[in-house]
């Protein structure tokens, strides 16, 4: 019941668009939510709130969708959100990357120090 | 405008950019159920526009058998959510056609 055999490397198939693809079984099983999750999920629920306005679901859809397969076959669901998120973040001037990454930086830093 | 239970053939062309109308789909004929009413394109939202003008909406339902070679069970369904630029008539003949 295959379609395009994936391997072909169907020009005009994005990564998210496996429908019909011979991919192996579904992994049904369900695993407790994590607080990274949650967070990634709020996170994208408050910025895409029409009170927040920072970007469409759609925006996100699109930018995930436009990742390497290498990147989309890897990242764990909420990893692809948390890379878009950050990417429209960017992409829209609420953030720069200079920003983020002194950011982050900042609390590898706190972290290796042993702080909170 | 396409009324309830008129068929239709989701168009086969290429986009390079976000759209709903899954690959699967494309060039496949199947049944308006229900029309959804009219919403800003995800097509254009996707880069930050307003996504207007807004399109239409359709619930469309095609047999598993027309979608995937060699399906089993010729009564079973599938409905998907397609959006009416990516609609064209389609012919009552042309429902089995295999493409």
């Amino acid at each position: 019941m295959t379609v395009t055999d994936p391997a072909a490397g169907d020009s005009t198939r994005r990564q998210h668009d496996l429908g019909g693809l011979e991919l192996g079984p579904i992994d049904r099983h369900e695993h407790p939510r994590t607080l990274f999750e949650m967070r990634v999920d709020a996170m994208l629920m408050l910025l895409t709130h029409p009170g927040c306005g920072a970007f469409k679901v759609d925006a996100m859809r699109r930018a995930v969708e436009n990742y390497s397969r290498l990147d989309y076959e890897q990242l764990p669901y909420y990893h692809r959100w948390l890379k878009a998120i950050r990417q429209l973040l960017v992409e829209q001037r609420v953030l720069t990357d200079e920003a983020i990454e002194a950011r982050l930086s900042a609390l590898r830093a706190r972290q290796e120090s042993g702080g909170q | 405008m396409f009324a309830e239970g008129s068929l239709v053939r989701v168009l086969d062309h290429t986009i390079f950019g976000h759209c709903r109308t899954p690959l699967y789909l494309k060039g496949k004929v199947g049944e308006v159920v229900s029309y959804t009413g009219a919403w800003r394109n995800p097509e254009t939202l996707a880069y930050h526009k307003p996504g207007l003008p807004l399109q239409r909406l359709y619930r469309v339902r095609f047999r598993q058998a027309d979608l995937w070679s060699g399906y089993p069970n010729a009564g079973d369904t599938l409905e998907a959510d397609i959006y009416e630029h990516w609609l064209a008539p389609a012919a009552r003949a042309a429902a089995g056609d295999p493409s």
